[in-house]
């Protein structure tokens, strides 16, 4: 168990800088998630960690200890991969074991670790198979018990679900959140994908680009997203981001429509200036179909025509127009709906989010409240 | 008319089987055949004199082809596995280089687009006692006070034979395990220098069972070559001197073509194709062995 610390961590390719001097403090037994859009460092940040890239310049420290030079067999960590890079020429029991064998251990203590590893992911059955034999939810449970016979200081999963399905891959992301109750140690954990790490993780890494945009709860990613990227890159389907101007009070969008200004923006920004409204799909709702009544504060009605809806049963999604571009609203308890069909809907605007256009920085106020 | 046709895939196949008759069983079971007569070049009638297992007693009672067929399995022991060793540095090193690999590639091949006969012609040359390049360096860097009798001594000259051997055909190895390097996934290794592999271990346990039916492949390949192994030794030392390097096909030509006895020569080479069956047959089964084992898709 381990704390792991990240100070100014840099990673160049020659004169190509990709991970721009990080900085990252990840309690013991704390469940981290990096996230962000391919290319965007979390994985090279990830391999910096595990000691498979070189560090080109600031400091890692596993447990306090610096440990920039030492190679990855004397960091104490396990690691999952994405293509799960068993071993193909040995057997599942042989595959979990070996790191074991070659700390030295001997075969009559490696067994139990086995065996409990295996009952743990219901893996048993299949320790005498070869990773060649089994599926890929298979291959990914060796995987995850390869790393969990060692008890390692720090678990890091490098996109572990991203090769299964669909259905598969729910189910083994609730896997891993048993497994981290059960083992308790410090994971570091890959993904593009949101939903597993706003599922999993007790605190979000976004990144972009080489640079930390933001870290918190799941909670505080979604409800006080500090950029526009973040807005946008988390929550599904994604929050509505349009560009409008403050004029008198209003939101002016490029067509000439119109929104009220939310009441908590009114001091934070002046006429003339250019934002970037935001309004989740949840916030937005046909009057009567949404989480809050439509009663509460600053809730702005309006009509729009409905363009499409795409209806996944006990919700639809529903498609209208308006400033010129198109947005998602949430509709609970769906009724069918008729393309063309004018509703009346409700814009939550104590719930919406102001950027400014240039730096894509939230105009909350600076990690205030809403 | 009525009658037996011949099926039609007999048909289709006959100009194949026809030209695969004229060009290699006729021959061999001819050979096989003569293998059981008094067979002499010079004596062309006596291709019908059946004697029976009479040139196969013979030779497997001569000294001289027992220790022919002796140095013919040590020189491919040894050729074999330092090739193998030499190739499997000369890849890995290849297989590091970031920049330039292509024509480090290229040019490790070269060895392989020269001629066997060139190739013994230039070590002859360079083993030669008095005017040869290795006494030469030798005695320059006063490593030695007198000529190396390198190609008149037994020992020596097979030495030179198997060092001329080695050079020609070491990148047969290297070429095919740097194939196989190229072909390895990288993260079973990323994996192992996690799991806290030294990079000795990660070679032993993980990249080693990888390469391993490349390795194979090229033994099979080269087994076949070196069982065969002629021209370079023909030419460097002709089996000589006084046959203390005679192999087995340079002691067959000899018997067939300067003593004329083709009846024993063919017998002999039966002999020395067992030979090569045996070392083919042991590296197929250790090559499927090690494929099933990394569960290759080939």
């Amino acid at each position: 168990m381990a704390t792991v610390s990240l100070e100014k961590l840099v990673k160049r390719y020659g004169s190509l800088e990709v991970v721009h001097g990080i900085d990252l403090e990840v309690a013991d037994r704390e469940f981290i998630a990096l996230v962000g859009p391919s290319g965007c460092g979390k994985s090279t940040t990830l391999r910096m960690i595990a000691g498979l890239e070189q560090i080109s310049g600031g400091d890692l420290r596993i447990g306090g200890k610096v440990v920039n030079d030492l190679p990855p067999r004397a960091r104490n960590l396990a690691m999952v991969f994405q293509s799960y890079a068993l071993y193909p020429h040995m057997t599942v029991r042989e595959n979990m074991g070996f790191s074991l064998k070659i700390a030295g251990m001997k075969p009559e203590e490696v067994a139990p670790r086995v065996d409990e590893a295996a009952a743990t992911l219901d893996l048993t059955h299949l320790l005498d198979r070869r990773p060649s034999q089994l599926s890929g939810g298979q291959r990914q449970r060796v995987a995850m018990g390869r790393a969990i016979v060692r008890d390692p200081d720090v678990f890091l999963f490098d996109e572990p679900l991203s090769n299964l399905d669909a259905k598969l891959r729910t189910q083994m992301r609730v896997e891993i959140k048993k497994l981290h109750a059960k083992v308790q140690s410090t994971v570091i954990y890959v993904t593009h994908d949101q939903v597993e790490a706003m599922t999993l993780a007790d605190r979000i890494v976004i990144m972009r680009d080489g640079y930390i945009e933001q870290v918190g709860t799941p909670e505080e990613v979604f409800r006080r997203p500090n950029s526009k990227f973040v807005a946008g890159f988390i929550g599904s389907p994604p929050m509505n981001l349009k560009d409008a101007e403050v004029t008198d009070g209003m939101l002016v969008f490029a067509n000439g429509d119109r929104l009220p200004l939310p009441e908590k923006f009114r001091d934070r920004v002046s006429s003339g200036q250019k934002v970037t409204f935001g309004l989740r799909p949840d916030d937005l709702y046909p009057v009567g179909h949404g989480i809050h009544s439509g009663s509460e504060a600053d809730v702005h009605k309006q009509d729009l025509r409905v363009l499409l809806t795409e209806p996944l049963g006990n919700e639809t999604l529903v498609f209208s127009e308006l400033g010129g571009a198109e947005w998602v609203a949430r509709m609970l308890n769906p009724r069918p709906l008729g393309t063309g069909e004018v509703l009346a809907f409700c814009f939550d605007l104590a719930q919406a989010h102001l950027f400014d256009r240039e730096s894509g920085r939230s105009l909350r106020g600076s990690h205030g409240k809403d | 008319m009525k009658g037996w046709r011949p099926p039609a895939p007999f048909i289709l196949l006959l100009p194949a089987i026809v030209v695969l008759a004229a060009v290699v069983i006729v021959p061999l079971v001819l050979s096989l055949y003569s293998s059981f007569t008094a067979f002499r070049l010079t004596q062309p009638a006596s291709l019908y004199t059946l004697i029976g297992f009479r040139n196969y007693q013979r030779i497997l009672t001569d000294i001289e082809f027992w220790a022919a067929f002796g140095r013919t399995v040590l020189l491919l022991t040894i050729a074999l596995n330092l090739e193998m060793l030499l190739g499997l540095g000369l890849a890995m090193l290849v297989e590091k280089a970031t920049s330039g690999q292509r024509l480090l590639r290229t040019i490790m091949m070269f060895p392989m687009m020269f001629s066997p006969i060139l190739v013994g012609f230039q070590f002859k040359f360079m083993f030669n006692d008095n005017i040869g390049l290795v006494n030469n360096t030798l005695q320059s860097l006063g490593l030695s006070s007198q000529a190396i009798p390198w190609l008149i001594d037994g020992t020596l000259a097979f030495i030179a034979i198997l060092v001329a051997e080695i050079w020609s055909s070491t990148s047969v190895f290297a070429i095919l395990i740097l194939a196989g390097l190229l072909a390895m996934p990288k993260e079973p290794i990323e994996a192992a220098r996690v799991d806290g592999c030294t990079p000795w271990q990660t070679f032993r346990y993980v990249t080693w069972p990888f390469i391993m039916p490349f390795a194979y492949i090229a033994m099979t390949i080269r087994s076949l070559d070196v069982a065969r192994a002629y021209d370079i030794v023909k030419i460097m030392t002709d089996g000589g001197p006084a046959k203390r390097t005679e192999l087995l096909w340079t002691l067959i030509s000899r018997t067939a073509y300067a003593d004329a006895r083709m009846g024993v020569a063919n017998a002999m080479a039966y002999v020395a194709i067992l030979l090569s069956i045996v070392f083919t047959a042991y590296f197929f089964r250790k090559l499927s062995a090690a494929r099933t084992q990394i569960a290759a898709e080939w």
